[in-house]
């Protein structure tokens, strides 16, 4: 084959690949992927569970960050959104939920239920927040938290899962 | 000979039609529901237990969370039980403010309700219509006290603040444009052919059996008994108003839809002839700072969205509550539901169970 040509061909590969290639590592396109579309566990347990459906609703729009895909079997989801009191009873069914999503998963406690027991902190029959059976992501105070704290809440999961340095605890 | 045996199927705490995390264990032949008991308690939070160790204004809050979407009516049974007990009288402006609240937050609760039973039988764009004109109702609630849902608004003696100014004008604006979205709802659910044959005939409840069993509310109108504790014994200043109690005739999933719908309409109405009557004036007359009723008890009901909604509260003088309980519409409402859903198909179990709009928060309490 005549030099020229090979040369033509080249530079055509190289126009191709300034188009339409990007160079990166594998890790930071599944990291991009998974933090643009996760989809939650339409698991609500009380009160915060209608501001999560406000969230989805037409005025909030959750769908604009692409995590509108509520799921009802955990096998399809990969976040949990803890939406209102754990009580003690509730405890085994939600870790059972928990366990049957596939990995990579993540937990959002939302309201400070979730987060703490809340107001029911000093019942007999409440878990005094979530994260003593469950790792939790990223927690979201109020009491129910309004939807654009929610929104808040998984942008910052978002960032989480972005850069999970950015969570670390530094020593 | 085929033999056929039951099968048992689990329906929920996860389910997303359940309402919250209820639990209804179906016993099946094929398709058909022999039995579906529901099992409850995956939200119990002890709020009548942790009422005793709390005062008597640090229960309203907690009221708040019994039935999350209309708060404002448990604000305003608490309050009036312990009125009662206390022989408080609340001046004029806050009667009417506590009437267009409780009224605006039963249309925000019936809008939940046609949202959530839409999304239940397969119409996503219910919920998104229904959860729509329920955004307006809470933004005029978030200009007055602040919260979205759990209000704290209605207190001993009156209502906590008075109406921003921009709040009558944007009320007389949603009140204009509610007819038109509830023309709206009705083309695209109620004229919906589907929804009619999911709805009409399925989950009949006779007004005999409704009585025996002490259903109350839009579920025990619907079966064409009339019983409104706002006609029958106004509490607040309800003899003012001019209205009327929607009835239904069979006792069907239809009726209990369609009831709750027409109610809708005549909440508009009275907050309409509320915005008209209310006068000037206090908001909160003078009540002691540490409220300790007299010794006795005292049991008051309101009509809540979901049905009557009473406190029974005990007192021993003190600054404490001696026994809170709560007679709540959804728990015993929702004991219909096994010999309802007896003898029909899988499927309609959610029309019952989303008609009869039990919310878990109330009925594990």
């Amino acid at each position: 084959m005549e030099i020229s040509k090979l040369q033509t061909q080249e530079e055509q590969a190289n126009e191709l690949l300034q188009k339409n290639i990007i160079l990166t590592s594998f890790d930071t396109v599944l990291k991009w992927a998974r933090s643009n579309s996760l989809w939650p566990l339409s698991s609500g347990l009380a009160c915060c569970a209608i501001e999560m459906m406000s969230a989805a609703a037409a005025r909030f729009d959750l769908s604009r960050f692409g995590y509108e895909v509520f799921r009802a079997s955990p096998r399809q989801a990969d976040l949990l959104i803890v939406a209102g009191t754990l009580t003690w009873a509730m405890a085994g069914p939600l870790k059972r939920l928990y366990e049957q999503m596939p990995e990579p998963k993540y937990v959002i406690a939302m309201g400070s239920c979730a987060n703490s027991g809340g107001p029911f902190a000093d019942s007999y029959s409440v878990v005094p927040g979530v994260d003593k059976i469950l790792p939790v992501d990223v927690y979201i105070p109020g009491c129910p938290p309004r939807p654009e704290a929610l929104i808040h809440g998984m942008l910052e999961l978002k960032r989480k899962i972005k850069h999970p340095e950015a969570a670390r605890r530094k020593i | 000979m085929v033999k056929t045996e039951t099968y048992t199927l689990n329906m929920g705490p996860q389910h997303p039609s359940t309402h919250g995390v209820l639990q209804v264990v179906l016993e099946l032949d094929g398709e058909l529901v022999i039995q579906a008991i529901p099992h409850m308690g995956y939200l119990h939070r002890g709020i009548e237990k942790l009422a005793e160790s709390r005062t008597y204004t640090q229960f309203i809050p907690y009221t708040d969370r019994l039935d999350y979407v209309s708060s404002m009516g448990n604000n305003w049974g608490y309050c009036l039980a312990v009125e009662k007990l206390m022989g408080i009288t609340v001046p004029e402006r806050a009667e009417y403010l506590r009437i267009i609240m409780t009224e605006l937050n039963r249309m925000a609760s019936h809008l939940i309700f046609m949202g959530s039973l839409a999304i239940d039988l397969g119409a996503s764009t219910g919920m998104m219509f229904g959860f729509r004109a329920r955004e307006r109702i809470l933004d005029l609630f978030d200009m007055t006290c602040g919260a979205r849902q759990t209000y704290n608004y209605i207190r001993f003696g009156g209502v906590s603040v008075d109406i921003p100014p921009q709040f009558i004008p944007e009320l007389k604006r949603f009140l204009a444009d509610f007819p038109a979205m509830l023309a709206e709802y009705h083309e695209l659910l109620t004229g919906n052919e589907i929804l009619y044959h999911r709805l009409k005939g399925t989950g009949v409840i006779t007004a005999e059996r409704a009585l025996e069993i002490g259903l109350t509310g839009p579920a025990l109108r619907a079966s064409g008994v009339d019983y409104d504790i706002r006609k029958i014994e106004p509490y607040g200043i309800y003899d003012r108003f001019d209205f009327e109690v929607p009835l239904g005739k069979v006792g069907d999933c239809w009726d209990r839809y369609i009831g709750r719908m027409e109610e809708m309409k005549q909440s508009a109405s009275i907050v309409a002839q509320a915005l008209e009557q209310m006068p000037e004036g206090e908001v909160m007359t003078k009540i002691p700072k540490v409220i300790k009723p007299p010794i006795g008890d005292v049991y008051h009901s309101i009509e809540n969205p979901r049905g009557e909604l009473g406190f029974y509260i005990v007192s021993d003088g003190s600054t404490k509550p001696y026994r809170i309980h709560v007679r709540r519409p959804s728990f015993i409402n929702l004991q219909v539901l096994n010999e309802t859903c007896q003898g029909l198909l899988i499927g309609d179990v959610v029309a019952v169970l989303a008609t009869l709009d039990s919310l878990m928060g109330e009925v594990d309490c």
